[in-house]
């Protein structure tokens, strides 16, 4: 089952998708243009993973890690389906990154890889965006590269883990402006989704809402005011976001 | 008890009543921390001190209140602590200006960043920084007005009872006010969200079996027993 969460006449509802519309909870059939998209879950912990594909470490020009290189954000950075992400004024590379995002649905703890799965309610996309020129050596990447608001979007939909059949294989592609130019496969993550969830569960809690941010593949490009950011992943849908210059945002 | 579900319950007597259980940090805030990395801060990896400020999260499973024990993983001699002071926010803080940021804040608590000790700073290190437990916080939250200028108040480590650091905030790089402005210029902060200043150095390392104890004028003690965590 694929749910949303959108604000929609004064309140938030859950809804399911209806053919190319949405189906309120409470009956009402309305369009994607029609709502507010919100994250499509009550987001707990988000994890992110840095250099989780191997082609993209060798992008950036990075040895992989031996242990998962892992940061963390708050709730501000979060932002739903067809929003605006800001691109301040005067930065040189600002770029999407198109994840496979893991929500946690039962507690986890010092869970072997094995039962890792059991732990996981479903799936969404995210694009956890970055802005390389803040990145400085110190807690890299911080949170101003890292945690800016809007700058971490998710959805459209929560895709119950029932429904994704093998999440080690899913394609995931970005486009700008309708232009392919990211392309990767989950079956290349260095550090797969039991093992992380092994791995973080070793040391900390994991609760229901928390959600793995699992990394991206290369073919990150620098992003543009305007441009309009689609992130897809197979069977879960496809993400859209706007880039929006300073003064949308009384800069 | 879940992890972080005791956090909730923090005494609060001011607006918002409540913490959302997002917590913020600032490393290496206090001149002594940046300090005490001599040379390093200019030597790879690092290549110059930070300019924006160096920004931690601790989440919600690491949140604990006054009094509860703090397990030291297996293998591990000791835990270190940095003892901060915390903002509590009061209201939504988005590129609010330096004179203006305290408005925003509704009070004030003691914030210990306990950590397994190690060195470097190149990266976040999550699994040393984010483990059940590692953010004690309380006791309870001051009002802001309690408090005439946090930007002069001394901090006291204590564990087993013995003063071991005392610390001033005067001696951050960013008083409250200056770092409210330069994290909310990017990242907006919410009503309950709290954002802790910064410790001095050396972070005193504690032991299984040890009793540390932060005191921060106006604020109370946030006492803290630490214990082998069991396996």
């Amino acid at each position: 089952m694929m749910r949303a969460r959108v604000a929609y006449a004064g309140a938030i509802h859950d809804a399911t998708p209806e053919r190319d519309r949405l189906r309120l909870a409470d009956g009402r059939i309305v369009t994607a243009e029609e709502v507010v998209w919100l994250p499509p879950f009550d987001v707990g912990t988000v994890i992110a993973l840095g250099l989780n594909y191997a082609d993209h470490a060798k992008e950036l020009t990075l040895k992989p890690q031996e242990e998962p290189l892992v940061f963390l954000k708050g709730p501000g950075t979060l932002l739903g389906h067809r929003g605006a992400t800001r691109r301040p004024a005067g930065v040189i590379f600002m770029h999407y990154e198109c994840e496979l995002a893991v929500i946690i649905g039962k507690p986890a703890i010092k869970v072997a890889r094995a039962r890792a799965l059991e732990h996981v309610a479903g799936y969404c996309i995210a694009n956890d965006y970055a802005i390389r020129d803040y990145l400085e050596n110190w807690y890299r990447p911080n949170l101003r590269v890292k945690n800016r608001d809007g700058g971490t979007v998710l959805g459209p939909w929560f895709v119950d883990a029932a429904d994704v059949s093998d999440p080690a294989n899913l394609g995931l592609r970005t486009y700008v402006n309708d232009q392919m130019t990211q392309s990767g496969n989950t079956r290349d993550l260095i550090f797969d989704i039991p093992c992380l969830i092994e791995y973080l569960s070793s040391f900390m809690t994991l609760s229901p809402g928390d959600v793995i941010l699992t990394g991206t593949p290369e073919g990150v490009v620098n992003v543009m005011p305007g441009d309009v950011v689609t992130s897809e992943i197979d069977g879960l849908g496809r993400l859209v976001n706007t880039i929006a210059a300073d003064d949308e945002f009384g800069r | 008890m879940p992890a972080g579900a005791g956090f909730l319950s923090i005494p609060f007597e001011v607006s918002p009543y409540r913490l959302s259980g997002t917590v913020y940090g600032a490393l290496l805030n206090h001149r002594s921390a940046l300090a005490a990395l001599g040379d390093a801060v200019n030597l790879p990896p690092y290549g110059g001190p930070p300019k924006a400020p160096v920004l931690f999260i601790k989440p919600r499973n690491t949140l604990a209140l006054s009094g509860e024990v703090v397990g030291i993983p297996a293998g591990m001699p000791a835990l270190e602590v940095g003892a901060c002071l915390g903002l509590v926010i009061g209201r939504t803080a988005c590129k609010v200006l330096e004179p203006a940021a305290l408005a925003h804040v509704a009070g004030y608590l003691i914030v210990a960043d306990v950590g397994v000790p190690h060195a470097g700073h190149h990266r976040p290190s999550i699994r040393f920084k984010a483990r059940d437990g590692f953010c004690p916080l309380g006791p309870a939250v001051t009002a802001r007005a309690e408090i005439a200028n946090p930007d002069a108040l001394t901090i006291r480590t204590y564990l087993d009872g013995v003063l071991v650091q005392t610390a001033n905030t005067a001696d951050l790089i960013r008083s409250a006010g200056r770092l409210l402005a330069d994290v909310t210029d990017f990242m907006t902060l919410s009503s309950g969200d709290v954002l802790a200043l910064g410790a001095s150095a050396p972070a005193p390392q504690v032991r299984s079996g040890q009793i540390l104890t932060i005191e921060i004028d106006g604020l109370g003690r946030l006492k803290i027993p630490f214990m082998d965590a069991a396996a």
